[in-house]
């Protein structure tokens, strides 16, 4: 009988602990799930932001179709997805969305090919053929009419693809569609689609995992993760048909554009001649009207502050993790937006 | 005739030797995995990986003490609400054998076990999740639910497997019904209850699948059971798909530490069960 | 006065004893309701798609989330191969651990480290032996594919199935060695009076007499791996096309119910999506369900005999 007693005892404070942490813990973590392409910059973010405001940011990176339905669920404070809302999402929410840019960043191509260090180039309609499953070995002409001296091995090419629903697949199939006819008729985009080709990984990091695991294996992922595990990445022919190599440089001259009012733009296929095709903004989504759900106004203060903070002193990580970060023009349009932010009809900044 | 006889006693001793090389193989894949896991984990495993959470993405270091803490307090909560609901359930079909409740409920907990894991994560999902947001209690529930049938059915065998003179004899003396079940039923079966309690635990404390949509995850160490929490397996899960060689070592640092919480609850149910000499 | 206080406590007493009893049938009540709300739960989630997909649903070759066309087809394949291959690989294993474990050694600490160690393999969870096979056994299936000429992924159903059957091994194990301990010692005396082999009894008296109640355990196997979420998640390859050969099939990256669950719940933004994919879990549930009983109801009625 000692043993129950003792373990009476045990779960009596464990209980304890748990009742008197959680009271005062409850205010204080702000919860966010979605995009994966954006989760290097929000960790570094987040981890900043907790050492000098004490407000801890829990962000799970469980993709950006994760983030948009946990949100249209209220299960979460805000969602990250590298794609705007579609209409229907936009029925099904039925409230207004605040769509905050937060930085933009480019798909790279990664790949895994022994004897190609670096410098493969593709064209968008290869990659788009690849992707079909038309091309299927590295060896192909197609491949080696971009890549003069270059020797390609006779390798099967694995096709790697998202196994979930993410903004990532949403940049990437939204520039397939762009220079593909095949393509858009086929797929078309969207963060989930039929894939016709390939193995899905879980998560920017998954595609990484697998590419990095797999000889001959291409895959799509955020600039941050193939630069981060060393592995190589494609140029990519742009529309004016300059083979573009994904840097901070050319990720920053794509998405210099002028930002609508509400944020909703597309960067890809861009027209400026030296910039990556493949890019992309990244927004927070939150609820226009904070009051939702029994929050409180505390916590509706708490998460604007925290996409104040994302958009200015958040900003400077940008750079080091190879995301290009928004033009003063675009703080701008999001301060805006930021503003029209609303607690009981009222503007919370 | 003799030649018959020994290709017969031939073919038996072979098919010995076979079904013995057959028997033995099978554990081969199991202590490949255990050294495997212990030589990657090993090393990882130090106070610093012990009581410090996962660095930012992409970073040095860090440790699971977000993920153990996890762990810990979501079983510890699924404990406290599948054991005496399990208990007392046991002590239910036990008692009351060929009672239409005891026939339903005895179907339900084979239900029960068979029940995919996946499957009570999105139930529960539904039940509280969507309400009330993600939260540490709603992986609690899912994991308890699993707990149950373990539980049940090792009380109802433990309890089953007494002598029915020892419940008359304390009736006789005038022991109240409630009394003769905890105060002397119930002892009696400890050792089986106890070893069915800690076998569940056992299953539990791996189970990813339940927590994917209910626990969610987190990197920060929270004992907050009403927001999202990390815990050991999920930790695993979301790290061994990662590209990032250190969140591989965390990960392989976290397998090696659930792993001996694993053999540690089976060896401690073994040595139960062989003191009492009970069968399961 | 006296007296009086003493029948009070007895009552005090029998109403304890009520509340009791009470308490303890509403607890096994608790599990017919929690049944009952997992059962209702799935089918009022899944109404949507069950209503404008109807049967077809379970036959429809392409899983497609943009044009919101949903079959099933492509991950009851995935799951049935992924199983039933596991099933086959471990059969053998299973039965010879019970032949061992049941007749030829019951007992001694031998037969006692086998038996511990069968029900580790058990114990290690799921996840582990995902990542351990990550790691370790998809290179091998990868150098092994490039040998026989298929594409080299090295995730995929069959590199699933091979971690699967090493999981499922116990289950079998264990039910078979206690069924092969019970066979009465008369028929088998006989036999050896008979003048048989070890191998022939066994093969003449024992494994038919067991038959019904080694088959429910390869029953409560099955019922396993059909379920088994974590490790195939991580080794299948998560692709919802069907290749066209048997080969690419089989080698290749697939997907099974609950993986694609584990995979796109969390994300499937509309509402048929979403209900399409509980469906699948109803479909997983009805099937594990359906298995688990059979099998112990064959085992039951087997001890019973």
């Amino acid at each position: 009988m000692k043993v129950v007693k003792s373990l009476q005892l045990a779960i009596v404070a464990i209980a304890s602990i748990c009742l008197s942490q959680s009271a005062s813990a409850q205010d204080n973590t702000l919860l966010g799930a979605g995009s994966t392409f954006v989760y290097p910059l929000f960790s570094k973010i987040f981890s900043e932001y907790d050492a000098a405001k004490h407000v801890k940011v829990n962000y799970q990176a469980i993709g950006s179709g994760g983030g948009i339905l946990q949100l249209t669920n209220k299960t979460v404070d805000f969602g990250g997805s590298d794609a705007p809302l579609n209409e229907e999402q936009d029925k099904k929410i039925g409230v207004p969305v605040l769509h905050i840019p937060m930085a933009s960043g480019a798909v790279v191509v990664s790949y895994n090919v022994p004897g190609v260090a670096t410098g493969l180039k593709l064209s968008g309609k290869d990659l788009a053929d690849i992707y079909l499953g038309k091309i299927t070995n590295w060896n192909s002409p197609l491949i080696a009419d971009a890549n003069p001296g270059v020797k390609l091995p006779d390798l099967g090419i694995v096709v790697v693809h998202r196994s979930d629903g993410s903004g990532t697949s949403f940049i990437f199939t939204d520039f397939l569609t762009k220079v593909n006819e095949e393509w858009a008729k086929k797929v078309g985009k969207a963060s989930a689609v039929n894939w016709p080709a390939g193995l899905g990984g879980k998560g920017n990091a998954g595609v990484e995992g697998l590419v990095k695991q797999t000889p001959g294996a291409i895959g799509y992922v955020e600039l941050a993760y193939a630069i981060q595990n060393h592995m190589p990445f494609a140029s990519v022919q742009n529309k004016s048909g300059k083979y573009i190599t994904p840097t901070l440089e050319t990720t920053t001259l794509s998405s210099n554009v002028t930002l609508p009012a509400d944020s909703k733009v597309s960067l890809t296929n861009t027209d400026n001649a030296k910039g990556y095709p493949i890019t992309s903004f990244t927004w927070a989504l939150i609820y226009k009207e904070q009051n939702y759900g029994g929050r409180s106004a505390e916590r509706a203060k708490q998460l604007l502050e925290l996409m104040w903070y994302n958009i200015h002193e958040g900003q400077k990580d940008c750079a080091p993790l190879n995301y290009a970060p928004l033009s003063k023009s675009a703080v701008k349009v999001a301060e805006k937006i930021l503003k029209s932010a609303t607690y009981n009809g009222k503007a919370i900044l | 005739m003799d030649a018959r006889i020994g290709i017969r006693n031939t073919k038996s001793i072979l098919f010995k030797s076979f079904i013995i090389f057959l028997a033995f193989v099978v554990t081969l894949p199991l202590i490949i995995v255990l050294l495997y896991i212990i030589k990657q984990g090993v090393m990882q495993v130090n106070w610093h990986f012990l009581t410090h959470v996962p660095a930012p993405e992409g970073e040095k270091g860090g440790g699971i003490a977000n993920a153990l803490v996890g762990s810990l307090l979501i079983v510890g909560m699924s404990s406290l609400v599948a054991i005496p609901v399990g208990i007392l359930a046991g002590i239910y079909l036990s008692e009351n054998p060929g009672t239409k409740l005891a026939y339903y409920s005895g179907l339900c907990v084979d239900i029960l076990q068979g029940v995919p894991s996946i499957v009570m994560g999105i139930v529960v999902y539904f039940w509280i999740v969507k309400p009330f947001g993600f939260s540490a209690i709603s992986g609690s529930i899912a994991l308890a639910i699993m707990m149950l049938p373990i539980v049940i059915r090792s009380t109802e065998q433990t309890l089953l497997l007494l002598p029915p003179s020892l419940k008359e004899a304390a009736l006789s003396l005038g022991v109240p019904y409630h009394r003769v079940i905890l105060k002397v039923i119930v002892p009696c079966g400890f050792a089986g209850i106890l070893s069915g309690i800690i076998l569940s635990i056992a299953r539990i404390i791996g189970e990813t699948a339940p927590l994917l949509f209910t626990a969610l995850g987190s990197n920060y160490l929270s004992t907050n059971v009403t927001g999202a929490m990390e815990s050991l397996p999920h930790l695993i899960f979301t790290y061994a798909t990662s590209p990032y060689d250190d969140q591989h070592d965390l990960a392989w640092g976290a397998s090696f530490i659930l792993l001996m919480f694993v053999l540690i609850l089976n060896i401690v149910t073994k040595l139960i069960t062989r003191k009492w000499k009970i069968q399961l | 006065m006296d007296k009086n206080k003493r029948l009070d406590l007895s009552y005090s007493q029998m109403k304890w004893e009520t509340i009791f009893k009470r308490i303890l049938s509403v607890m096994s009540a608790i599990i017919v309701i929690v049944v009952a709300g997992v059962l209702i739960t799935l089918v009022v989630e899944s109404w949507p798609s069950i209503k404008s997909l109807g049967i077809g649903y379970l036959w429809g070759k392409v899983w497609d989330p943009v044009n919101n066309i949903y079959g099933a087809y492509p991950f009851l394949i995935g799951t049935l191969l992924t199983s039933f291959t596991a099933l086959i690989i471990s059969i053998p294993f299973s039965y010879a651990i019970a032949i061992y474990l049941g007749e030829y050694n019951p007992k001694g600490w031998l037969s006692d480290l086998l038996k511990n160690t069968i029900e580790l393999i058990a114990a290690v969870p799921s996840i582990i032996y995902g990542f351990w096979a990550l790691f370790v056994l998809v290179p091998v299936v990868r150098s092994l594919e490039t040998k026989i000429h298929v594409a080299p992924y090295g995730v995929g159903v069959f590199t699933a199935s091979l971690v699967l059957a090493v999981m499922i091994i116990p289950y079998a194990a264990a039910l078979g060695t206690s069924l092969i301990r019970m066979v009465p010692s008369p028929l088998k005396e006989g036999a050896y009076a008979l003048g048989a082999t070890r191998f022939e009894v066994i093969r003449s008296v024992i494994l038919p007499y067991t038959r019904s109640g080694l088959f429910a355990g390869i029953l409560l196997s099955l019922g396993r791996a059909l379920g088994e979420t974590m490790a195939v998640t991580v080794l299948i390859g998560n692709t919802s096309a069907i290749a066209n050969t048997f080969k690419d099939i089989f080698f290749g990256p697939g997907n099974t119910m609950a993986s694609v669950i584990a995979n796109e719940f969390a994300e499937a933004d509309h509402a048929l999506y979403l209900s399409a994919l509980i469906e699948l879990g109803l479909v997983l549930f009805f099937v594990t369900v359906i298995i688990n009983l059979i099998g112990k109801r064959i085992i039951t009625r087997y001890t019973n005999n």
